[in-house]
């Protein structure tokens, strides 16, 4: 069931209110031409994926390999290229765009994003120390991290040791966070809470691994061609029903005026009639004669 | 106006709030709704306005402070809050300051804010008020 997912550019936060009185913080991300840019398949490449798209970039800041692939590809050069892992019945043709309806309202998503880099950051800071306290003997050192292990036995300090380093700009994820609202128009989606990175950071959004696969999740991707031809098919049934009723007005029409004209041949008739009743013979003569 | 601006000015034209002209020293009326069990009705919340904060967007709230049996109370309403059944302005107040926290130290007679007689509603806002 795995299915693509999308790469996105986070755009800021706000808060929507609901009806019932709560207010919810949002992350506001946007689908920009997101399409699918190469597949691979397990007979090429050993696995299965599709590589999606997302921005637009210069072509002319565009390396020269990227363009070649990009235009084997049929689209536009992008600003951001990122594999998704799908199953090999989720396979998505290539230059297929997908649309903010890929995620559905309530749904559960992981997004995985660059953080905000800090520098080189203290350990305080960087691994919630305590740091040492502010008076009793204590000079100069009252953020530093403490002891960082024993004494002549080991002789060294542990691998893996927290200690002050560079902090941020790493990749993060950020597991379970739910759908608030999706906008395929604007090809918005509104997620409640933080998600990593700085506004204009590009992001990834997947189903989320500890929540089981929800049910109505659109397979293999909710595409702008499928969303097209549903449109499209709503237009030319409205279109059908639309030449139905005139159809069915017309025929009204001109069974009422058959009706009229009936009625105007019935009464012409009785008039006829009624002026052969008063000559009778020449009228029909003349008629003969005509 | 960039995105997050457009879909917040959405998200206020949405709502259909009616927000009075209000500041600090102001005295106001708060409708607040109150959920009790099934049942939901409006709780009326009276004070004076010590502090408005984030200005008029979507993120505005603002502080409503009274002495209730003898004891000061305060309480941030968010103002574009669906639980906000109406604001209603009690009685405009004079004071030379946006944030009046200086109350809180204060009982009684030196607590008293001046009233504001040559109040004028902004152009366009006396519509709304």
């Amino acid at each position: 069931m795995l299915r693509s997912g999308v790469i996105a550019k986070k755009v800021g936060m706000t808060r929507l209110f609901m009806e019932d009185g709560r207010q919810v913080p949002v992350t506001v991300l946007q689908l920009d031409k997101l399409q699918v840019v190469a597949q691979r398949t397990a007979e090429k490449d050993g696995y299965s994926a599709v590589q999606l798209g997302a921005g637009t970039a210069k072509a002319k800041r565009t390396p020269a390999p990227m363009r070649g692939h990009f235009a084997a590809a049929k689209v536009e050069p992008k600003r951001k290229v990122a594999e998704f892992r799908v199953d090999p019945e989720n396979m998505i043709n290539v230059g297929e765009e997908i649309t903010a309806n890929h995620y559905f309202e309530g749904q559960f998503v992981d997004v995985s994003g660059t953080s905000i880099g800090k520098g080189f950051a203290g350990a305080m800071k960087r691994h919630n120390f305590g740091g040492l306290r502010a008076s009793h003997g204590v000079s100069i050192s009252h953020r530093s991290h403490g002891s960082t292990g024993q004494c002549q036995d080991p002789g060294r300090v542990f691998k893996g040791k927290k200690m002050a380093g560079h902090m941020g700009a790493a990749r993060v994820t950020t597991q379970n966070l739910q759908v608030i609202r999706t906008d395929a128009d604007r090809g918005l989606i509104m997620v409640k809470g933080a998600v990593p990175g700085s506004k204009g950071g590009w992001v990834t959004i997947k189903d989320a691994v500890k929540k089981p696969f929800p049910e109505n999740a659109i397979l293999p991707a909710a595409l702008k061609s499928a969303a097209e031809e549903a449109a499209k098919a709503a237009e030319e049934a409205a279109a059908a029903a639309a030449a139905e009723a005139e159809a069915e007005a017309k025929r009204l029409a001109e069974e009422q005026a058959a009706q009229e004209a009936a009625a105007l041949a019935e009464a012409e008739e009785q008039i006829a009639d009624e002026s052969s009743d008063t000559d009778n013979s020449d009228a029909e003569k003349k008629d003969g004669e005509e | 106006m960039n995105l997050i601006a457009q879909i917040e000015a959405e998200q206020i034209a949405g709502l259909g709030k009616d927000i009075p002209d209000f500041k600090p020293g102001d005295t106001i009326r708060v409708g607040y709704k109150v959920t009790e069990g099934t049942r939901t009705r409006v709780q009326n919340y009276e004070g004076v306005c010590i502090s408005r904060k984030n200005g008029v967007g979507i993120a505005g709230s603002f502080t409503v402070r009274k002495i209730s049996f003898g004891e000061g109370v305060e309480r941030v309403f968010p103002l574009y809050s669906t639980n906000i059944e109406e604001i209603t302005v009690v009685r405009r107040g004079k004071v030379r300051r946006a944030k009046l926290y200086y109350l809180r130290a204060r009982r009684g007679k030196s607590a008293r804010i001046a009233e504001d007689s040559t109040y004028k509603p902004k152009d366009g806002a006396e519509a709304s008020a």
